[in-house]
């Protein structure tokens, strides 16, 4: 088991004919996703790299079952690739482009919410289920199959962590992306692991800005049993500076690295002082178990 | 991107918001032609991105065209918490006698636009949200349908603004939502928004901040660099992810999360960080030649941290690229130890074609911790 994502997953790739679209989609089938189609607008009928090609997502879905897709189309185009793929029902949408105009992304994750279709991203690096299938661009080949649920804003510290604990391995990883406004979020992915009987304890990792911790700090007091280490980047970051990620920023005092990390820990979630150290905790917190 | 009150002022007179009138001026003398003009007493304001002009002493009243000229000489030039003042807006003086308040912003938490309205402006609003948070209106906006007629008028009622400029307020709305709308604003503020003696309302001041992720599909007011960093100015032109910071440690990463993770571990090791720096997950030679040039040519700067996570890009493909990045820099590539990181995808591979290499200023160290502890003995022994 894992959350969202699993070895029957059966993916679409939107844009699979670019460049970025393409290199990924050569990853994601190397590290053992069922890529069943790609989608490029007037393009149907071709195959690349092996797979079909569709004009529209509703048409790969029809004669391929897909249940998943990946979004590597440039900026301009993303609301409508995304839009597409909520009204043909698919139920998990990655968006991966970074660089979507927030105005885009509200409306489409606005539209979205009424619909069918769970959607992770935009500007994030996808998610992955070791072992099983990898919807995005996570490098599948640092870490293993495990026990371990992650979720983070950002895609290096992931890799890090998961690098970190490839020995003892990770259910599912889901890199949830750094924008201001972003689909699924901290609290979903931690509902979702407390729910899968294959994830044993969770690694969150955050970044500053807005409250997307406190609030996840709140959910596991009430809602999650299962043991939770956390990791916050950002503590020397200055304010009303973008640290990279458009979502990064402290403004006022609202968003600060120590709030965040004052709010896991007033709810027993361990807090790592560094990723190695949140690596430990980890360790240790499963091997006393 | 953040626009200057006067780049915002003309946003909301093209939408309909109604504002004093005036116009920017760069020199004294234009300032006075500019107040000769509007004929009255006028108010000279300095242009800068940042809260607190008036504490500054950067909004001065000006009778008249000669007052007005003394006003625009003593505040262009003004540095104000680190903006230099470059040009001030002179407009006709509105003696306000009443101040409200009005904005539109993304607000993450909810994933939807917010609206907030108060009777009381004028003030900070952090300040008005922390002393009396029952006056401060807020009302998330529906993406899909945004403002209309019907929605202002519930913001303006609800938020207690006088039923006689009702009507005003909420045309005011409209308008202002059509900027968040029109121009792919993140931020649209009014403080305040003031009724005048002559029972007139307008937009006094305004902030309005742009999603440079839109631009391709708008018409841009040029960004005006202001009493910004060279070394900032140096990158942004090489297209990097830089913020000078006040240390001396440089560092450099790939990654945004990984690089505001490293300036953290770089402080705990008791250093601090002299900038932050995300060459992005390819980490090319010659990215990493640009970014290596900027960071020494920062003359706080007393070591470098190169912390490399190999995830899509592989270790050695990094390693190349410091090589032959340290061979574009030459000398200058020696001036300073430089820590080198790296971990995940062929970490060894990497690190092998760094020994064979054998700059004088690179060492190597393994882990992340220990690298940003050796970069921080390093500075701390230079200073």
């Amino acid at each position: 088991m894992s959350i969202f994502l699993n070895k029957d997953s059966r993916v679409v790739v939107q844009g699979m004919t670019g460049s970025e679209g393409g290199r990924h989609t050569a990853r994601m089938i190397a590290a053992g996703t069922n890529v069943v189609a790609g989608v490029t607008p007037g393009k149907g009928g071709l195959v690349h790299q092996g797979i079909p090609v569709f004009s529209s997502v509703a048409e790969a879905m029809d004669t391929t079952h897909a249940d998943v897709s990946v979004v590597f189309v440039p900026p301009r185009f993303t609301k409508g690739a995304v839009l597409e793929a909520v009204d043909a029902g698919i139920g998990l949408c990655v968006v991966i482009t970074e660089g979507v105009p927030v105005h885009d992304s509200l409306e489409f994750l606005s539209l979205a919410k009424e619909s069918a279709t769970r959607i992770v991203g935009p500007n994030c690096p996808g998610l992955i289920t070791p072992g099983a299938s990898n919807a995005g661009i996570i490098p599948a080949d640092i870490t293993a199959p495990g026990r371990i649920g992650l979720v983070s804003k950002s895609g290096t510290l992931t890799y890090q962590l998961m690098y970190e604990l490839r020995d003892i391995g990770f259910s599912t990883a889901v890199g949830i992306g750094g924008d201001p406004v972003i689909g699924t979020t901290h609290i979903d992915c931690l509902q979702a692991f407390q729910d899968d009987p294959d994830t044993d304890a969770i690694v969150m990792i955050g970044e500053i800005g807005g409250d997307a911790e406190e609030r996840a700090a709140a959910y596991i007091e009430k809602h999650v049993t299962k043991p939770v280490v956390a990791y916050v980047a950002g503590f020397t970051a200055p304010e009303g500076k973008t640290m990279g990620h458009a979502g990064a920023i402290i403004s006022g005092s609202a968003g600060t690295a120590q709030a965040k990390k004052e709010a896991l820990e007033k709810v027993g979630v361990s807090v790592g002082r560094t990723p190695s150290e949140t690596a430990r905790l980890m360790r240790a917190l499963l091997e006393a178990a | 991107m953040d626009l200057f009150e006067h780049q915002a002022k003309e946003l909301f007179a093209r939408y309909g918001v109604p504002v004093p009138e005036g116009a920017v001026a760069a020199t004294p003398e234009e300032a006075r032609a500019i107040a000769a003009e509007l004929a009255g007493p006028v108010v000279v304001k300095a242009q800068v991105k940042t809260g607190g002009r008036g504490k500054a002493g950067g909004i001065k009243p000006a009778p008249g065209p000669a007052a007005a000229e003394d006003a625009a000489r003593a505040i262009l030039g003004m540095d104000i918490k680190g903006h230099v003042t470059r040009s001030v807006l002179v407009e006709v003086a509105n003696v306000p006698v009443e101040e409200y308040y009005a904005a539109f912003l993304v607000d993450r938490a909810a994933g939807a636009f917010l609206a907030m309205c108060s009777a009381s402006g004028g003030m900070e609003i952090e300040e008005l949200a922390v002393t009396d948070p029952g006056a401060l209106l807020k009302v998330p906006i529906d993406p899909l349908r945004g403002v209309d007629h019907e929605t202002a008028a519930f913001i303006v009622t609800e938020a207690g603004l006088p039923s006689d400029i009702a009507e005003e307020a909420v045309d005011i709305l409209v308008g202002l939502w059509k900027v968040m709308a029109g121009e792919d604003a993140v931020l649209v503020e009014v403080n305040p928004l003031a009724r005048t003696a002559d029972g007139r309302v307008l937009a006094l001041d305004g902030k309005v901040t742009l999603d440079e992720n839109a631009d391709y599909r708008h018409e841009r007011p040029a960004d005006v660099a202001q009493g910004g960093d060279d070394l900032e100015s140096r990158a942004k032109a090489k297209g990097l992810n830089y913020v000078k910071l006040d240390g001396s440690v440089g560092v450099i990463g790939n990654g945004a999360g990984l690089v505001m993770s490293t300036l953290d571990v770089v402080a705990q090791a008791g250093a601090r960080p002299a900038n932050f720096l995300d060459i992005g997950g390819g980490a090319s030679a010659q990215v990493m030649a640009d970014g290596l040039g900027v960071i020494l040519s920062d003359p706080d700067v007393k070591s470098v941290l190169v912390n490399v996570f190999g995830g899509i890009t592989a270790c050695d493909a990094v390693a190349d690229g410091i090589v032959a990045a340290l061979a574009t820099l030459g000398e200058q590539g020696a001036t300073h130890p430089i820590v080198v990181r790296l971990d995940g995808n062929n970490a060894e591979a990497g690190r092998r074609i760094l020994d064979q290499a054998a700059h004088p200023a690179v060492r190597q160290v393994p882990t992340m911790d220990g690298a940003a502890e050796e970069a921080a003995r390093l500075a701390n022994a230079a200073a």
